[in-house]
């Protein structure tokens, strides 16, 4: 049986097809149009793995986009998804931080994958992907370039979370000769700290998986370890694991109806 | 249900009816404002407008714009003169339940005559109790001087019956909804709450109720409801709601749950607790304990609601608990932490706590937070 997972993110579209125990896999951007994005994405999973339409038993959709998109079976939230993905990828995970385009979310989850709490970051962009992007493109850079800068440098504390107020902060303190490795060490720093509060708050995880686009930054990655006192699980597939969630949330549906 | 709808008109051309025959009306803002003094005075007490969003940028040119929109809609209504019951209002009762709003009514006492009531911080103990009851006696004698009547102790203990029956008839109508799956959708059983308030005549509120309690029964036997079976069990607790900010009653229901409990002001919390109906005891004194009990978040501490809470997640066998917090209101925000750990540690519940304002831009964030919570309540109600 074949399975389709699509994440249609704010920033980049996921889409896993899962067959038996193995799985392929591709990342497009999303563009303006979710609904377009998820299309070309399917089509293409499907193109390379030589498949049509009808060979898929069931396709679940998540991510912001998710109610754009008519050929799914089902929608299910990224938090469900990111929640079965990272337990598809690390056992033993029991917590997982998701820090995606214009979201941050920390979900704490049972030995089956299954979510027993989340927290979600309040409705401005403040310690997400689109904050980092607003923040680079503010010191002359591409978001990609952030965590090499970073990297041992002394942080500076930045006073404000809000993204356009951080901005202007950021401009002062370049103005002032306040070297860009300083501020850039500052910023993941504030966002390892607000979303390290978030994970408190559900009680510390023993083992937490970090997801989302911002997991392949290192920088963030170094800081969020400090906060939480503790080594995160990296998994070279962090950026799929809600795609990959809902392939094998698909999969269950299947079994489900089969049974 | 669609006779709730146009319920509203009914009540405002029955006001004015009112008027013409020189019948007084006062307005309320909170369910700390005894209505039975109000009713003992002859007059009508109608709740004031303040669960819709348009008035508010109006009172944002007064008002801090971080500030509950409960306050600024009430605010906003008050001063663009849209709301016709503050409009037809001979007189205003309000009350210091929480910092925005007892300096809000600073501003607002120049529109209309007012008076404020001073809460006692607390609900516990003689001396809040004492406080209260000089509290309501002042409020008697300010009606009285106000509305050119006296209240005397008999037209008290008939109006003290009266509201207890209106109580009693929309317990009833609620508690149509421990009948699993819920016959009555939460937006529909808010909107028929919500009616009461803004109700001319209490009796011809409480047949309508009565009717409706009838016709839900008739659902109810023949085993329809708008919900599939094992549609988890939502009760809604915090802030108070109404026609114009029902969008998470309405979220959670859209998203897969139903609203089965309302425990917040105009819901079940306003109705539990009755006026003492004793003869040899001064009616004064069976008010000031009544309202002294209702278990809002302006009391600290607030034990009542952890005991209220207890007993409707038993008796409607919920689900999953949904603590809805207006922005900028601290004290329903600080007290969600502890909601929170009672559901959890007591119940094992799934527990969402959403802040929000009256505005549709996070209607998105919303719905992902409201599904993912039905999802997780969905699947633990299957095991």
């Amino acid at each position: 049986m074949i399975t389709v997972g699509l994440d249609l993110g704010s920033v980049t579209t996921k889409a896993v097809l899962v067959e038996g125990s193995s799985w392929t896999s591709l990342i497009r951007p999303t563009g303006y149009s979710p609904r377009q994005a998820g299309k070309q994405a399917f089509e293409e999973l499907l193109g390379n793995a030589g498949l049509k339409r009808g060979d898929i038993g069931f396709i679940v959709g998540t991510g912001y986009g998710r109610i754009s998109v008519p050929f799914i079976d089902k929608a299910v939230t990224e938090i469900t998804c990111h929640a079965k993905g990272a337990h598809f990828l690390v056992k033993e995970v029991d917590m997982v931080i998701d820090i995606g385009g214009q979201d941050s979310k920390v979900i704490a989850i049972d030995r089956f994958g299954n979510v027993t709490d989340f927290a979600m970051n309040d409705r401005c962009a403040a310690g997400t992907g689109k904050f980092l992007e607003v923040i680079a493109a503010a010191l002359g850079l591409d978001v990609s370039e952030l965590a090499m800068l970073s990297k041992d440098a002394d942080p500076v504390q930045t006073s404000n979370m809000c993204t356009v107020f951080v901005e202007s902060e950021v401009i002062s303190l370049l103005a002032e000769g306040v070297k860009r490795e300083r501020i850039i060490a500052g910023i993941h720093q504030s966002v390892a700290a607000r979303v390290a509060a978030m994970a408190e708050r559900l009680g510390k995880g023993a083992h937490i998986v970090f997801t989302g686009g911002v997991a392949k930054n290192e920088g963030v990655r170094e800081f969020l370890c400090k906060e939480l006192g503790r080594d995160l699980h990296v998994v070279p597939e962090s950026q799929i694991a809600g795609a990959l969630g809902a392939a094998l949330l698909a999969r269950e549906e299947v079994r489900l109806k089969s049974l | 249900m669609k006779i709730f709808e146009s319920f509203r008109d009914l009540s405002i051309m029955n006001l004015e009816n009112a008027k013409k025959n020189k019948i007084k009306i006062v307005g309320l803002y909170c369910a700390f404002a005894p209505q039975e003094l109000v009713l003992a005075a002859g007059a009508i007490p109608v709740s004031l407008c303040g669960t819709k969003n348009e008035p508010i940028a109006e009172a944002e040119k007064v008002l801090p714009r971080n500030l509950c929109p409960l306050i600024k809609s009430s605010f906003g209504f008050a001063i663009t003169d849209t709301c016709p019951f503050f409009r037809m209002s001979d007189y205003v009762i309000a009350e210091t339940t929480c910092d925005g709003k007892k300096k809000m009514f600073e501003f607002l006492r120049r529109y209309r005559p007012m008076h404020v009531m001073q809460l006692p911080q607390n609900s516990e103990g003689t001396r809040a109790f004492d406080w209260w009851l000089a509290e309501l006696q002042v409020l008697r004698n300010e009606l009285e001087k106000n509305l050119a009547v006296e209240i005397s102790e008999d037209s008290l203990r008939q109006a003290i019956k009266l509201a207890n029956r209106e109580r009693r008839t929309m317990k009833r109508l609620h508690e149509m909804n421990k009948i699993d799956p819920a016959p009555l959708s939460g937006l529909d059983l808010m909107t028929a709450l919500w009616v009461k308030d803004f109700n001319a005549d209490k009796e011809d509120g409480i047949e309508l109720v009565n009717g409706l309690i009838e016709e839900v029964a008739e659902i109810a036997g023949s085993g329809t409801s708008p919900f599939p079976r094992g549609t988890p069990r939502i009760l809604l607790t915090g802030c108070p709601v109404g026609l114009g900010s029902e969008k998470v009653v309405m979220l959670i229901e859209k998203c897969g749950g139903s609203v089965v409990c309302l425990e917040n002001c105009g819901g079940i919390k306003t109705l539990e607790y009755l006026v003492e109906e004793n003869d040899q005891k001064d009616p004064l004194e069976a008010l000031a304990e009544r309202y002294l009990s209702i278990p809002c978040s302006c009391m600290s501490p607030n034990s009542g609601r952890f005991e209220l809470l207890d007993r409707l997640i038993t008796e409607y066998r919920i689900d999953g608990v949904v603590d809805l917090t207006w922005q900028a209101c601290h004290t329903y925000n600080i007290e969600a932490e502890m909601i929170r750990d009672f559901v959890k540690k007591d119940f094992d519940l799934p527990f969402l706590h959403l802040e929000t304002d009256y505005s549709s831009s996070d209607l998105q964030q919303l719905q992902t937070r409201i599904s993912a919570f039905i999802e997780v309540a969905g699947r633990k109600k299957q095991q």
